[in-house]
């Protein structure tokens, strides 16, 4: 018998698949692949190309943000909200992370064959109420039905237009060294609040998804230190660590992140601890990372703290020069470790 | 939640740390056994707290790394037929066979599903008669106890549709077999702790003494973590070599005795493979006789496989730290990120990506 234990190693991911695999849009490496190899090169055009979470195009003086995006969650209603918030507040937030006062929305469904019109009539009933609290107006919009077995109830696009006012220049590759992170609250509500009624994994717990419009947060923050504020991202699918990264490599910057200042629910970390899972990996839809400039982020986050969405506000880390591109924490022990761009959706652990 | 918590105080960390410090005058080497503690001790940062002459030896108690290739392709090849549904723990979706893995199998249009319990497969396989539900049973004797209940409600209700895969492999070989080998450089064990909520420790004693080599049950949180470390290097620098339990509140020297009742009824020992490091003698478990009806092996046509492992990746080494990432040929050349070869080099936690990150190239 001869045993090798020198050659002992983890087997390794396949990162080269030759079709579409769910991890492609978990928002995290393989979606960006997918982003900067398949769609980028073809349309090829500047503004895409900035990657924000809206495109700012300029026009006649002004500067419009526009965003899309469509909500594919199961189950369609959830603790906290349903896809109809989601479909709303998504955009909403997009065009709000580039500082747009957001203004109209399209929206497009696709409906599987069978879903019960009293199903679809509370989802748009839910959009429209999210859209009159986030005052946007839903002006255009489309319908699909598709056989039943090739839908999951329903998928819902929305379209999003914003006015970017005078004087604010938000984007993600505008965060500098020196610049402070700020968060506006606890991480992974919504992502652990689907997980807890998604089949298979169901548990008991009081755990609600954080589902919120955040551009009048925005606005307040733009209001005490209009310049300040260099970079704003909303944590939604590859939680806080996608967005982190996503900044540290457009702005060419080092993140380091103090894990002790991370505001995380005892419910939410103790379902995280129960499945192997990491907070940081888990997916907000009420949540902003704003990199703020340090001589304006004490008075951005007492700001923060007195709007009602940003009652839990915290400064969770700091943006570095070195080493670019790569987020680092500080752990709970007084360790480091490097907290990796995830790669497709975060797993249960076996162990 | 209560017993975690509480196991994850920086202050009482920075203690530890101190009194480990105070206690080591020589180098050690100290085998952690299970991949929930590297990834604690990595994700804490843990071995940074300890003195250089502290070195931790990750050690192959991660079932995710260990099941063989052959395995997995076999699960690979079930799962990709269309009469079934199988079932998995959520992180073995990634992990590759061959050529694919299960991720792209559910891409082709398998029915792959995701369960955090093997019941969870038997209640589906109840609810669905017209198709043949698979669960994947692999992992250490942590996961086997449930895997087991599993295949005992399946024979109970009748199930003719049910069936697992299993690869299951057992800890106090592999640590004989370490101890065993020419090339070893462990000199005490963490035991996991898991496994010996489920084992005891009883087990242990005869190793400990036959090799002299101190064995100490411990925990995953960085508290329970580090009193492991510093109970091992104690007995170290003592010249002892015992069995001790560093992690009470969940570990009894009997262990789970309805559970391992339950594993002796359905399980029999077997010889297993352990993927990158070969066949350890009565090493894993197989289902016995009496339930052999719903081995997965048994029931598909599965067999004929061949492994093709990366020739150049030297993952093993920069593991047990014989080399350093840069001193590794494939190292930033076909090994980056972006092309990994070894698991060093998957995960950014990874002694070769950290390195390639932090552009240490010598």
């Amino acid at each position: 018998m001869s045993l090798d234990f020198t050659t002992w190693s983890c087997p390794l991911p396949l990162r080269d698949y030759p079709n579409v695999v769910i991890g492609h849009g978990g928002g995290g490496k393989l979606t960006a692949e997918l982003i900067h190899h398949l769609f980028a090169p073809a349309f090829g055009d500047e503004a895409l190309r900035q990657l924000g979470d809206a495109a700012v195009l300029a026009l006649d003086g002004v500067r419009l943000a526009i965003s899309t995006d469509s909500f594919v969650v199961r189950p369609l209603f959830f603790p906290g909200g349903s896809i109809g918030e989601l479909a709303v507040n998504g955009t909403v937030n997009d065009l709000a992370m580039m500082g747009a006062r957001p203004l109209y929305l399209t929206a497009g469904f696709i409906v599987e064959e069978g879903l019960p019109l009293s199903q679809l009539g509370a989802i748009v009933e839910r959009m429209a109420a999210a859209a009159r609290a986030a005052g946007v107006r839903v002006v255009a919009g489309d319908t699909k039905v598709v056989d039943k077995g090739h839908g999951d109830g329903v998928f819902i696009n929305t379209t999003g237009v914003g006015l970017i006012p005078n004087g604010v220049r938000i984007g993600p590759d505008r965060a500098r060294p020196g610049d402070c992170v700020l968060i506006n609250g606890f991480i992974g509500d919504h992502g652990m609040a689907i997980m807890s009624v998604r089949e298979g994994l169901q548990f008991e717990t009081t755990i609600a998804s954080d589902t919120a419009p955040l551009h009048d947060l925005v606005a307040a923050m733009l209001d005490v230190a209009p310049g300040a504020i260099h970079a704003l991202r909303d944590p939604t699918r590859g939680g806080l660590a996608a967005a982190l990264n996503e900044i540290a490599v457009a702005s060419q910057v080092g993140i380091q992140i103090d894990e002790r200042a991370l505001p995380v629910h005892p419910d939410v970390q103790a379902a995280c601890d129960l499945l192997g899972m990491d907070p940081i990996y888990v997916a907000n839809e009420g949540k902003l990372v704003a990199f703020v400039a340090e001589e304006a982020a004490e008075a951005v986050l007492a700001r923060m703290r007195a709007h009602p969405l940003g009652q839990g506000a915290a400064m969770i880390g700091r943006v570095v020069a070195q080493p670019a591109g790569l987020v680092t924490a500080r752990t709970a022990i007084g360790g480091t470790r490097v907290i990796p761009m995830p790669l497709g959706e975060q797993l249960p652990r076996i162990c | 939640m209560k017993y975690l918590a509480e196991f994850r105080n920086g202050e009482i960390a920075q203690r530890l740390a101190a009194e480990i410090r105070r206690l080591t005058t020589r180098p050690w080497a100290i085998m952690e056994v299970c991949g929930g503690q590297t990834h604690s001790i990595i994700r804490n940062g843990i071995d940074q707290l300890l003195p250089p002459e502290i070195e931790l030896i990750h050690g192959p108690g991660c079932p995710v790394c260990v099941t063989p290739l052959e395995v997995i392709d076999k699960a690979l090849a079930i799962a990709s037929r269309p009469d079934v549904i199988f079932c998995s723990f959520g992180d073995m979706l990634r992990v590759p066979g061959s050529h694919k893995d299960l991720f792209r199998v559910k891409g082709e249009g398998g029915d792959v599903r995701v369960v955090y319990s093997p019941l969870d497969a038997v209640a589906i396989a109840r609810d669905n008669p017209h198709k043949q539900v698979v669960f994947f049973g692999i992992g250490f004797e942590t996961t086997a106890p449930a895997n087991a209940m599993a295949v005992v409600v399946a024979k109970r209700q009748g199930l003719k549709n049910f069936s697992m895969l299993v690869s299951h492999v057992l800890v106090p070989p592999a640590l004989e077999a370490i101890l065993n080998s020419p090339a070893n450089r462990v000199q005490a064990f963490l035991a996991a702790g898991h496994v010996c909520t489920v084992m005891g420790y009883w087990q242990y004693p005869p190793l400990a003494e036959k090799y002299h080599t101190p064995i100490v049950v411990t925990g995953f949180e960085p508290l329970d973590l580090l009193e492991g470390i510093r109970r091992a290097v104690r007995q170290l620098e003592a010249g002892e070599a015992c069995v001790e339990n560093a992690y009470p509140r969940a570990v009894t020297f009997e262990g789970n005795r309805p559970a391992q009742r339950m594993l002796a009824e359905v399980f029999e020992l077997t010889d297993r493979a352990w993927r990158g490091i070969g066949v350890i003698p009565n090493s894993g478990w197989r289902l016995r006789d009496a339930y052999r009806e719903f081995d997965a092996e048994a029931r598909f046509d599965v067999a004929g496989i061949h492994t093709q492992e990366s020739p150049i990746c030297r993952s093993g080494d920069v593991l047990q730290g014989k080399i350093k990432p840069y001193e590794c040929p494939a190292f930033g050349k076909q090994c980056t990120p972006r092309t990994p070869l070894g698991a060093t080099m998957v995960s950014s936690e990874g002694a070769c990506a950290a390195y390639y990150n932090y552009g240490r190239f010598a």
